[in-house]
């Protein structure tokens, strides 16, 4: 299957597949996004009652309580984290995040270049998307 | 990023699981950022200490980060946790609650992190000097820290400064560097700002104004002067938490007054094209002093007092009793320093409660039954109001002290 590959910068080093779950507004971690359940939570925006849990989570950037990083290590600790970040610019809470959370993140990536549902693979800074 | 060869041992694991952990998010923080190498830290000051806001998460990980085994190779000292550790039962806080606090402290502990307590370690010994590179996470500290004394920090979160104590370094970039401490913006301040709460609604408004410019901003400020004597810090505190609060600035730069502009003088401004003007302060009273209804609590030290702001309460209190629940939040060691000079007995005797490792910020406000407050603090309003829910009175420390002795809040002076 011929595949179309984006390059971003590293954030944290990792492998992981999945199908993305992209929101062009940015996500507010603490707060909205439940570790328990993996469920994101907030009137109005378009991930509004959907799991991360597996999927390449992509979104611009993240908003909020700088807390945000432990909800990464949080969804890790539950089983509920997603397989890959990508972002177009990551912050010091996402980052300490992915670190302490060990979720594959790449960031300076083209969100728009990436539809909604489509199958990703990530590996290292590497974002290779399957097309049909 | 550059790493030096006994950085890269750190790295690799060779001093302990917890230092490597630690090295990697400060080199992950070092590329985002742009820096070029490390820079080696004097001390850390460590943030998200109270288990009111990491919670049952942010315990966990400190819990497994100390598990680790690696500790702290310089000072390191903590920011104010949920409660009083040694009257928190009479103050009532749930027992429940100060357990979870404990683990929080003994957790970073572990870690090799003094458990002052507070968000002024410069009242607690923790003094760095000019150019001096320090790795400080309490918003206010760094202002400080930044400002009036000279040294250099980022604002750093909690993760990222246990990073630093762990690994004794931090990248290098943004405050650290000359270039980063350039002014982003000019503020002319066109009225006066007599009182240290004037001082946090000016910081307050600052924030707000500079906020747009690159990093966050650094506003180079004239026309104004801290008062002499007494009030001098407490007015220079209040001025750098106001503008941490609001905005998100870690330094800023007072004409004739703070280090980098004393030392640098004109230098320091040139080329500075962005040019804005301050002409009162009642948009920033009207933001943050909207309290209604009955005082369930004046609570002043935020910062946490000085042995000096606790002498003036203690004047302008003049033995007289206090008709509400009355607070100032202090760090253990000066409330063990006014206990000795005398000045906690006699606030005692007037029905305030010197309250320390805590403040009305970090603590769980709504199990103490607090919804209603009184404050001298720019930043204690604008975090009280939009983190808990709180009314909030604000004005300056007179005015406060008039609420205590009243029980209700006296007739405004500021128009």
């Amino acid at each position: 299957m011929p595949r179309k590959t984006l390059k971003g910068r590293l954030i944290y080093s990792g492998k992981g597949s999945g199908r993305v779950l992209k929101s062009d507004v940015p996500l507010g971690l603490f707060g909205h996004l439940d570790p328990k359940t993996g469920v994101y939570h907030e009137a109005g925006h378009p991930l509004d009652g959907k799991c991360v849990k597996g999927r390449i989570l992509a979104f611009p950037r993240a908003k909020g309580s700088t807390v945000g990083s432990y909800i990464l290590y949080a969804l890790r600790k539950t089983g509920k984290a997603p397989a890959a970040i990508l972002l177009r610019e990551c912050d010091t809470i996402v980052a300490v995040g992915s670190i302490i959370g060990s979720i594959p993140t790449v960031d300076r990536v083209d969100i728009a270049a990436l539809p909604d549902g489509a199958l990703v693979k990530v590996e290292g800074r590497e974002v290779s998307l399957a097309s049909h | 990023m550059k790493l030096s060869p006994s950085q890269r041992a750190i790295l690799s694991g060779k001093k302990g699981r917890g230092a490597a952990k630690a090295m990697e998010i400060l080199a992950a923080l070092g590329r985002i950022h742009g820096a070029a190498d490390m820079v080696p830290v004097t001390s850390v000051q460590v943030s998200g200490v109270s288990y009111n806001n990491i919670g049952e998460h942010g315990l966990a990980f400190l819990e497994e980060w100390a598990g680790m085994g690696s500790r702290a190779v310089v000072t390191a000292t903590m920011n104010p946790g949920g409660a009083d550790r040694r009257i928190w039962k009479s103050l009532g806080f749930p027992a429940a609650f100060v357990r979870k606090q404990e683990r929080v402290i003994k957790a970073l502990e572990a870690l090799g992190i003094t458990p002052t307590l507070t968000c002024t370690p410069y009242h607690v010994g923790v003094v760095p000097k000019l150019g001096e590179h320090v790795a400080w996470a309490e918003s206010s500290a760094v202002c400080y820290a930044n400002s009036v004394l000279g040294a250099r920090t980022n604002r750093e979160g909690g993760p990222s400064a246990i990073a630093a104590a762990l690994a004794g370094c931090t990248p290098r970039h943004s405050l650290h560097t000359d270039a980063g401490r350039r002014p982003t913006r000019i503020v002319k301040v066109g009225c006066p700002v007599p009182t240290a709460a004037d001082a946090g609604a000016l910081g307050y408004l600052i924030g707000r104004l500079v906020s747009p410019d690159p990093g966050g901003g650094v506003p180079f400020i004239q026309g104004v002067e801290p008062p002499s004597g007494l009030e001098r810090q407490a007015w220079l505190k209040a001025l750098g938490a106001g503008m941490a609060a609001s905005g998100s600035v870690g330094l800023f730069h007072l004409d004739g007054v703070t280090a980098d502009a004393v030392a640098l003088g004109s230098r320091l401004t040139k080329g500075v094209k962005v040019k804005s003007v301050i002409k009162e302060l009642g948009e920033g009273y009207r933001a943050l002093h909207r309290g209604q209804g009955r005082l369930d609590l004046v609570a002043l030290g935020c910062p946490h007092a000085s042995l000096d702001d606790l002498a003036r309460i203690a004047r302008l209190l003049r033995g007289k009793k206090a008709k509400v629940p009355f607070w100032i939040f202090v760090a253990e060691a000066v409330r063990l320093q006014a206990q000795a000079v005398g000045v906690a007995a006699s606030l005692e005797r007037c029905g305030a409660t010197l309250v320390a490792d805590t403040c009305m910020v970090v603590a769980p406000l709504k199990d103490l039954g607090i919804r209603i407050l009184a404050t001298d603090s720019a930043k204690a309003a604008f975090y009280l109001a939009s983190h808990h829910g709180a009314s909030v009175y604000f004005g300056p420390l007179e005015q406060n002290v008039a609420a205590a002795l009243k029980g209700a809040w006296p007739k405004d002076q500021h128009a």
